[in-house]
């Protein structure tokens, strides 16, 4: 493998794990805080690639399928709250995996209904559709590198959001302790609202993303789903830092794997889990004790 | 006394109607009625972890599924497989599967194992899905059911509908049996004990990763006893049969018919599948109605539809003594990050 193509594998393996990040941030977010394991995590993903086909193919126009779609998920992501997610603060965690399981049928089979079982493409924006020629045979699409530095931007905004920001402090006090927080007078129910609904929105926007280089197909939400549990149990339940390494290193040996194992590329990912569970059972980042 | 009495009758008369079922029903019903068997073996042993051990799996299907592949496997092709062969193997790597799976995921707690568990065996799926062995994602046929015979002489044949039903029949009662004797054994005490209060069994000595192991190893052995029937009735093995979707919904089977009882889920398997056949008669999208259904019953009866009739049904025979009230576990004590 010379340098030029280690470069695109491994280019490509940080554009993965960046999208990824942008799920498993999510993810992460909704466990942290709201203690809820949501197994429709994935299909939301899938929702935003479906709007992003939509959007675009009543307009033309892939950036009011950026802001569209976010906006539409972000409501969804609220009123899913309101009606479903907040009876089960406190409930264990069996009737979680359970109600996510109903919300995926639902959300498959309305999917099924809305847009159909076909495989859909999506078109990235006019100026982005080039490529980069690296060597006379190898050249790197701008679309994907766009998709790097714009999940970069939005992974800055979010950690500057939790870390420097009021918001972002009630956000980590309440992943630290959730009575204590709700003791000292915070109004937990609208921040638990609006972090499930900025979850869902996240998962959506990988879901848009990548929308123009991944075809939009049904069943999409379940790798991304998986993935994204990994990249959680990678880096510990409700760190965003640790969302952010597990990502990348999920993204980075997958891209590698397929280049190496070309028949076991799906295992690489689960041996690196096994490893890391053997070595830090909770997360790389996690705290000791569970 | 009444209930007493009623503890005895009313599973003797439902075990006498199973063994009847053959003479009364057609082949389409008896067929059914073996499904209905096997999805309740599957969620029966899957409620051993989660009922008895408080450990929430989302890879029991994959157990399920790879018996199934391995009587696949393991069987010629053009030839009816010998239930002593097939069958032990079967069992065999679906214990072995989740001996090691389990051996990894008991170092995590709560949250954690479910995620785990659910990445394990989607680490199966994809073994089946993307290599070649066994057909890759299309799947492969079976064309023979196991022969049930010694030496030359057959015992049974299995390609009857009757005779598949009542051996199925069988190995449910067995494992009925066998759930109930470990749950009712110190063995089943322990496991109860480390899920009320995980912190307290284990100071008192318990080594609780071997006991949990232990129990996840067996319901992973009694899913495969399922999944080999299962594929050997369905007379086709695909990967889905091992996807976790399965695995979630024989966690709806065990919810709906109530943990805490050995066969429980046997009833919530009736249920959603006799609910599912007419959900499927009536709508194209009985998904949708399904998964109403589901979140429906998860926000109203969080204890299973046992709730509803508690007067008809009580289970006495298959209880876990209750010596005082089990409070409510705290999430954090239950392993909450």
């Amino acid at each position: 493998m010379d340098l030029v193509s280690f470069a695109v594998q491994l280019l490509n393996g940080v554009q993965y794990g960046l999208v990824l990040f942008l799920v498993a941030s999510g993810l992460t977010l909704v466990f942290g805080i709201l203690g809820v394991i949501n197994l429709a995590h994935g299909a939301f993903y899938m929702l935003g690639a479906y709007l992003a086909y939509w959007i675009t193919a009543y307009t033309g126009s892939f950036w009011l399928a950026l802001i569209g779609g976010v906006a539409i998920a972000f409501v969804v992501g609220l009123l899913l709250e309101e009606i479903f997610v907040k009876r089960l603060y406190g409930r264990d965690h069996l009737a979680q995996v359970l109600l996510s399981f109903g919300l995926i049928l639902v959300l498959d089979e309305l999917r099924h209904i809305l847009f159909g079982k076909d495989v859909h493409s999506v078109a990235a924006p006019e100026f982005l559709r080039g490529s980069i020629q690296l060597t006379d045979v190898l050249s790197y699409p701008v679309f994907r590198l766009a998709i790097c530095a714009f999940c970069l931007a939005v992974a800055v905004a979010i950690f500057f959001v939790i870390e420097k920001t009021r918001i972002g402090m009630i956000v980590r006090a309440g992943a630290e302790n959730r009575d204590m927080t709700r003791a000292l007078g915070i109004p937990f129910d609208v921040v638990n609202r609006y972090v499930f609904a900025v979850g869902i929105a996240l998962a959506a926007l990988g879901g848009i993303v990548v929308s123009p280089i991944s075809t939009v197909f049904p069943g999409m939400d379940n790798q991304m789903l998986i993935l994204s549990f990994v990249v959680v149990v990678l880096g510990g339940i409700g760190s965003v830092a640790g969302a952010a390494i597990g990502a990348l290193l999920i993204g980075i040996s997958d891209s590698f794997g397929k280049v190496f194992f070309p028949n076991f590329s799906s295992f690489t990912v689960y041996v690196l889990m096994a490893a890391v569970l053997l070595w830090r059972p909770n997360g790389i980042l996690g705290r000791r004790e569970v | 006394m009444g209930g007493k009495v009623r503890g005895r009758i009313v599973p003797a008369a439902l075990i006498g109607a199973a063994v009847a079922l053959p003479f009364l029903a057609t082949t389409y019903y008896l067929q059914f009625a073996s499904k209905i068997l096997l999805m309740g073996l599957l969620a029966m042993a899957l409620n051993l972890v989660v009922g008895f051990g408080g450990l929430v799996s989302l890879c029991h299907a994959a157990f399920f599924g790879l018996a199934g592949y391995m009587l696949a496997i393991a069987a010629p092709q053009y030839e009816a497989g010998s239930i002593w062969l097939t069958l032990p193997a079967a069992v065999g790597a679906a214990a072995l599967a989740a001996l090691a799976i389990g051996a990894l995921s008991l170092r995590t707690r709560g949250i954690y194992f479910i995620m785990v568990t659910l990445a394990f065996g989607e680490m199966l799926f994809f073994l089946f899905h993307d290599t070649k062995l066994a057909g890759g994602s299309d799947g492969t046929f079976i064309y023979y059911k196991p022969e049930v015979a010694i030496g030359t002489l057959r015992l049974l044949d299995l390609e009857k509908a009757s005779a598949f039903y009542w051996v199925v029949l069988g190995f449910t009662l067995a494992g009925i049996a066998l759930l109930a004797m470990i749950v009712r054994s110190p063995f089943g005490h322990a496991l109860a004990a480390a899920r009320v209060n995980e912190r307290r069994a284990r100071s008192l000595g318990f080594p609780i990763y071997c006991i949990r192991l232990a129990a996840f190893a067996m319901s992973g052995a009694l899913a495969g006893v399922s999944g080999y029937f299962a594929a050997a009735q369905f007379g086709y093995v695909a990967p889905q049969m091992l996807g976790w979707h399965m695995s979630a919904t024989a966690l709806a089977m065990v919810v709906l018919g109530g943990m805490r009882t050995v066969t429980g889920p046997l009833l919530g398997a009736a249920i959603l599948m006799g609910l599912e056949e007419v959900l499927r008669a009536t709508t194209e999208h009985w998904k949708l109605v399904e998964g109403l259904i589901i979140i429906g019953l998860v926000l109203a009866f969080p204890e299973g539809v046992r709730q509803l009739f508690p007067i008809i049904f009580k289970p006495h025979a298959f209880r876990i003594p209750r010596r005082a009230r089990e409070p409510a576990v705290p999430a954090r004590e239950a392993g909450h990050a």
